[in-house]
């Protein structure tokens, strides 16, 4: 559960919304006559390979509900999640995949 | 909504005289409904995804009004995710920020991609465009204007415009329905794991180059290690690791065949 005050989630909401537009804005509004050097391009296509799975990791290995014990139901469930999704490139498939291999794991093993 | 970068080589495939001619001729209105039209597969992954977040994000505590307030003023499903996530683990709220802009800066990267198709459209045009660019408009519109290069400024808005009319607010409608349906599903329903799968099933269809999936080892080995340091810190020190790692193989690869080709 969230444990800020309303205003808290507000601000945090308003300074996401400003800052993503001005990441969106950069290159269109301001910064278009630059060209962008290279391996700033190069370390920008990495950014949500990078960032996504180092948030998702440790909720993988160490999930809260088992109070941070690694649970197989649930280690299972993230290999199908990425099997899927690596074979069929469709993230629906993947959730899909996912949920019901956790469904049945935790009948069968949890 | 979902992160599909697509950072592919143009495609080059000439369309016939005919079609070619019958895109041109199109009247700016008569481009917004073809973009429109265009982005309707999109909806099939993106109305899920919108209802999941209004699910977790009010499962998570946020009330309705913060839910929408999320999916119009934010409007990026990945970082929206994020954010959500980690204020749940009651990361500091600084944290959370930097780390949910963390995962949109490859947005840059479609603003610049943008600037020599809309380069010269209005200010507030281009602030418009700016707002609704997302995975999904960026990625429709862009194979739209390399396949049609010689539409004009208006033609091509109109095409952007139409697009994230019809991708857009259904994402807020999409999250709106979640929400509702968040309140209505009670305690104690296993929920706590649907985050980490829709991360993975984000992740999973992203790693198609071996850069791609060096990076993503790479975060999640530094992730596991760096987890003993305080909630959302160990993210900020493995991201960029893992991104400097996918920077390195590709530059790698393309010296290997350079000097295969030399």
């Amino acid at each position: 559960m969230i444990e800020l005050s309303n205003a808290q989630i507000w601000l945090v909401i308003l300074v996401l919304g400003a800052g993503t537009f001005l990441i969106r804005w950069s290159f269109l509004g301001a910064l278009g006559r630059y060209a962008m050097p290279g391996w700033v391009l190069r370390l920008l296509r990495y950014t949500p390979v990078a960032v996504l799975p180092a948030l998702v990791a440790p909720l993988v290995m160490w999930p809260a509900a088992t109070e941070g014990q690694t649970d197989p139901a649930r280690l299972i469930a993230a290999v199908v999640t990425v099997a899927v999704g690596m074979i069929w490139k469709n993230m629906l498939a993947a959730i899909l995949a996912g949920a019901a291999t956790l469904v049945l794991t935790l009948q069968f093993l949890g | 909504m979902s992160p599909t970068p697509s950072s592919a080589p143009a495609h080059e495939h000439p369309l016939p005289d005919e079609v070619q001619a019958r895109i041109l001729a199109r009247s700016p209105a008569q481009c917004f409904r073809h973009g429109m039209v265009q982005s309707i597969p999109f909806l099939v992954p993106l109305l899920p995804f919108g209802i999941l977040f209004g699910v977790l994000a009010s499962e998570a505590g946020l009330d309705l009004s913060q839910v929408i307030g999320f999916s119009v003023l934010v409007l990026a499903g990945a970082s929206q995710f994020t954010a959500v996530q980690l204020l749940s683990d009651n990361v500091p709220v600084v944290l959370a920020i930097v780390s949910a802009l963390a995962v949109n800066l490859r947005m840059a990267m479609y603003s610049a991609s943008l600037v020599p198709w809309l380069g010269s459209a209005p200010g507030k045009d281009r602030a418009a465009v700016s707002y609704l660019l997302v995975d999904q408009t960026f990625a429709l519109s862009i194979q739209h204007y390399e396949m049609n290069p010689r539409l004009s400024l208006k033609q091509r808005l109109g095409y952007f415009y139409g697009a994230a009319a019809a991708m857009c607010i259904p994402w807020a409608i999409a999250s709106v329905v979640g929400a509702l349906v968040g309140e209505a599903i009670p305690e104690g329903i296993a929920l706590d794991f649907a985050v980490p799968i829709t991360f993975l099933a984000m992740i999973a269809p992203m790693l198609r180059t071996l850069a791609h999936k060096a990076a993503a080892l790479v975060s999640v080995l530094m992730a596991l290690a760096l987890a003993w340091m305080p909630a959302g810190t160990g993210l900020l020190i493995a991201a960029p690791i893992g991104m400097a790692a996918g920077a390195w193989v590709e530059g790698w690869q393309e010296r290997r065949q350079k000097e295969a080709k030399a």
